[in-house]
């Protein structure tokens, strides 16, 4: 075991999986001799050569496209973008190509691609580097999208990408990257303690971040990535109110964990669901409308939503934007006390 | 007073650029007179006896089915009339262990290459043997035991794509190339810029190849480009470009070749822009005569690759009226035989909608599946079995 904050663990993970198979190939901008922007993809270089950790001209569709090709071949391509909000050019590779390739081949061409992309705001980057884009990704058929939340899940769930036969988007929470809390690190965390040998994190599976203590009225928050550490704060305060908070970890959007969503629905029978990107068809819709779906006769009061409003990101006042700790704990005490 | 310019420092550590001619290749002149006698000395007389016969039954298989299509048997077509020795030159001059990405107007490069015949067809109607399972339109085949990439509508996403494979099989030590085809309007997407770009600076061993064949469905190519050729653009990428006749499928092959040949030694990729004319209509969906001019077709029609490759095996008494009518007939019976089997065989299964789009089927698709099925079978679904 070691400390390690998401950073740290990602490039762990990286420097494991090249070392293991020398058909992993890291590219992106700016990811050899400098090691990222974020620092994800330090030492890849002088440990595994130019030709495997590729500085790439500055195209995103480009870096998708040849990294398809590559796939296709069968090299493993893990493409970093740098800033998920850069991700538009290849969004017609991506949705179009990549997701599709297996199903339009009929089977002939799986294309497991490992993109690996920082999300969500919070680190005074303005709309161009704060954006959570991932229900523009679970939308179209054929993508993993999985969405970590702390150092142990984000290099557990991206040795899994690396063996996945699927193309898998990890969808990385660069506010909380060095540290759960505004600069906090991850030392004092129980989840910033990683093996440091070889272990994966099951895609599809959810995790409880924090179990009912019995005390109190039984809230279910259903939330993934930053936002599992919001919502830890919240249910930290709401405690003190008598409100007893279950918080379940998604980790993995696409495919879903549904029978622990609904285990935990029906368990408190009161859900509120969080995620930090615009209300419009965010993520949290789908969830809601899950939770509507499949445990109506469970619940005591309506599933109630906290997410970014449905404007640009914004700068200056990005954290009166972003959905905070006292916003989650407005929606518990609602749906705490409904009816 | 004026005075030289200083030389600036430079980051760049590349030497001299590899040349790009604009200087049309040629094998064989229009009315089959030779042009490069060496070259057609390099191609046994048999082989091209077998590319002849294989264009011209692809003329037969594109003109039967767009009667199918016109008769409401076949949902969608497109021929490559007039641009046959852009797939057959290509299929011919590269190895079994080379990729192709082809765009949707390359079908001899599935049939030249060993696609089953029936295969191919089974695409066309989208029945259960399919490749593709009926997941696709007609013409978008799929033939991996062949390293053919199965085929996108919007073309140009298989540019970036040419260039990974490229990479991928210079990373792994194989010695195989990867070429992409495109027509003349795709050049002006976004996935050309950039796939020819990360090729140069990788030193892909790809091949790009541009069917300059006149019209991006309706538009010319003065409304495409400002500048002469497409293959210009190589320079900019400092990689080798080569103009060659579409028309003339032995310069297809020596361009193909010579390009293949310099990708395997190690010096990166090949802007190929073929000239050639879409003799055709784009597809079964357009009507060319609303924007462009009779004697405009006529023109090209004389320029004919078939007609040209005929001229000189007729020259040499390779090939006479008998041989050419023998081969429209087995030709045209094999294709209407193969479509009569292909009508016969039912839809893919239900199932394979949910299929395929993960390797394993998720849960919430097992869901819809079963949905679906109890939908159709309850009669109330606009579907009926096929």
């Amino acid at each position: 075991m070691a400390t390690m904050n998401i950073i740290q663990a990602v490039n762990n993970a990286l420097h494991l999986a090249m070392a293991a198979d020398d058909n992993v190939v890291v590219l992106g901008e700016d990811v050899g001799k400098f090691g990222g922007v974020f620092r994800a993809t330090v030492g890849l270089q002088a440990a595994f050569g130019e030709d495997r950790v590729i500085d790439t001209p500055l195209a995103e569709s480009g870096i998708i496209g040849a990294a398809i090709g590559m796939a296709l071949y069968g090299v493993t391509a893990v493409a970093e973008i740098q800033f998920s909000d850069f991700i538009f050019p290849a969004y017609d590779q991506i949705v179009n190509e990549l997701a599709k390739f297996r199903y339009r081949s009929g089977g002939e061409y799986p294309c497991p691609v490992v993109i690996r992309t920082p999300v969500g705001g919070g680190i005074r980057g303005g709309h161009y580097h704060s954006q959570s884009p991932e229900s523009l990704f679970v939308h179209h058929a054929g993508l993993v999208v999985v969405a970590p939340s702390n150092p142990y899940d984000a290099k557990g769930l991206l040795l899994s990408a690396l063996e996945s036969p699927d193309p898998v988007m990890v969808l990385e929470p660069k506010r909380v990257y060095r540290g759960p809390d505004h600069g906090k690190n991850w030392g004092s965390h129980p989840k910033g303690q990683v093996p440091e040998g070889h272990y994966t994190v099951p895609i599809g599976k959810a995790a409880i971040a924090r179990e009912l203590t019995g005390d109190g009225t039984a809230v279910t928050i259903l939330t993934y990535g930053a936002m599992v550490h919001t919502c830890e704060k919240a249910a930290a305060l709401a405690q003190q109110e008598g409100i007893d908070v279950e918080l379940v970890d998604l980790r993995s959007l696409m495919p879903y964990d549904l029978e622990a969503i609904v285990a935990s629905a029906k368990k408190t029978g009161r859900v509120v669901v969080a995620n930090e990107a615009p209300r419009m068809c965010g993520y949290a819709a789908e969830i809601t409308s899950l939770v509507m779906e499949h445990c109506f006769d469970w619940l005591e009061a309506p599933v109630t939503r906290v997410t970014g409003y449905d404007t640009p990101f914004p700068y200056t006042l990005e954290f009166a934007y972003l959905p905070d700790a006292g916003r989650v704990l407005t929606a518990l005490r609602t749906v705490a006390t409904y009816g | 007073m004026s005075s030289a310019a200083h030389t600036l420092p430079t980051v760049s550590t590349l030497q001299s650029a590899p040349t790009v001619s604009t200087e049309l290749l040629q094998v064989m002149a229009p009315d089959g007179s030779v042009v490069d006698a060496a070259f057609i000395a390099t191609i046994p007389e048999a082989d091209l006896i077998r590319l002849y016969e294989a264009m011209l039954a692809q003329r037969v298989y594109d003109d039967r089915m767009i009667k199918m299509q016109r008769q409401g048997r076949l949902g969608f077509y497109l021929a490559c009339t007039g641009e046959e020795a852009c797939s057959y030159g290509p299929a011919y001059a590269l190895e079994a262990r080379d990729w192709f990405y082809p765009a949707y107007r390359e079908p001899g490069i599935a049939l030249w290459r060993g696609m089953p015949f029936q295969a191919w067809v089974d695409n066309m109607v989208g029945n259960c043997d399919d490749p593709a399972k009926g997941r696709q339109m007609p013409v978008h085949w799929t033939a991996r035991a062949q390293n053919i990439v199965s085929i996108s509508s919007p073309v140009g996403t298989q540019i970036p794509q040419c260039t990974g494979s490229a990479y991928a099989a210079k990373l792994m030590g194989h010695d195989a190339v990867s070429i992409c085809f495109f027509g003349e309007g795709t050049s002006s997407e976004g996935d050309f810029h950039v796939g020819l770009n990360f090729a140069g600076v990788w030193k892909s061993p790809a091949i790009f190849f541009c069917r300059n064949n006149g019209y991006a469905i309706s538009t010319p190519f003065e409304k495409t480009t400002a500048a002469a050729h497409i293959v210009l653009r190589a320079h900019g990428y400092g990689i080798r470009g080569v103009l060659v006749d579409g028309n003339d499928v032995l310069a297809v092959i020596k361009a193909v070749r010579d390009a293949a040949d310099w990708a395997r030694a190690g010096n990166g990729p090949t802007l190929i822009e073929a000239k050639t004319y879409r003799i055709a209509a784009h597809s079964t969906s357009d009507d060319p005569s609303s924007y462009r001019s009779r004697e405009e077709e006529a023109l090209w029609a004389e320029l004919c690759p078939l007609k040209r490759l005929r001229a000189y095996l007729e020259t040499k008494g390779l090939w006479d009226e008998t041989k050419e009518q023998a081969c429209v007939d087995t030709s045209s019976a094999r294709i209407i035989a193969a479509l009569t089997i292909a009508e016969s065989k039912p839809h893919p299964a239900l199932d394979t909608v949910f299929d395929d789009v993960f390797a394993e089927r998720p849960a919430h698709l097992d869901a819809q599946l079963n949905a679906m099925t109890a939908h159709v079978a309850s009669g109330e679904s606009d579907y009926r079995a096929g």
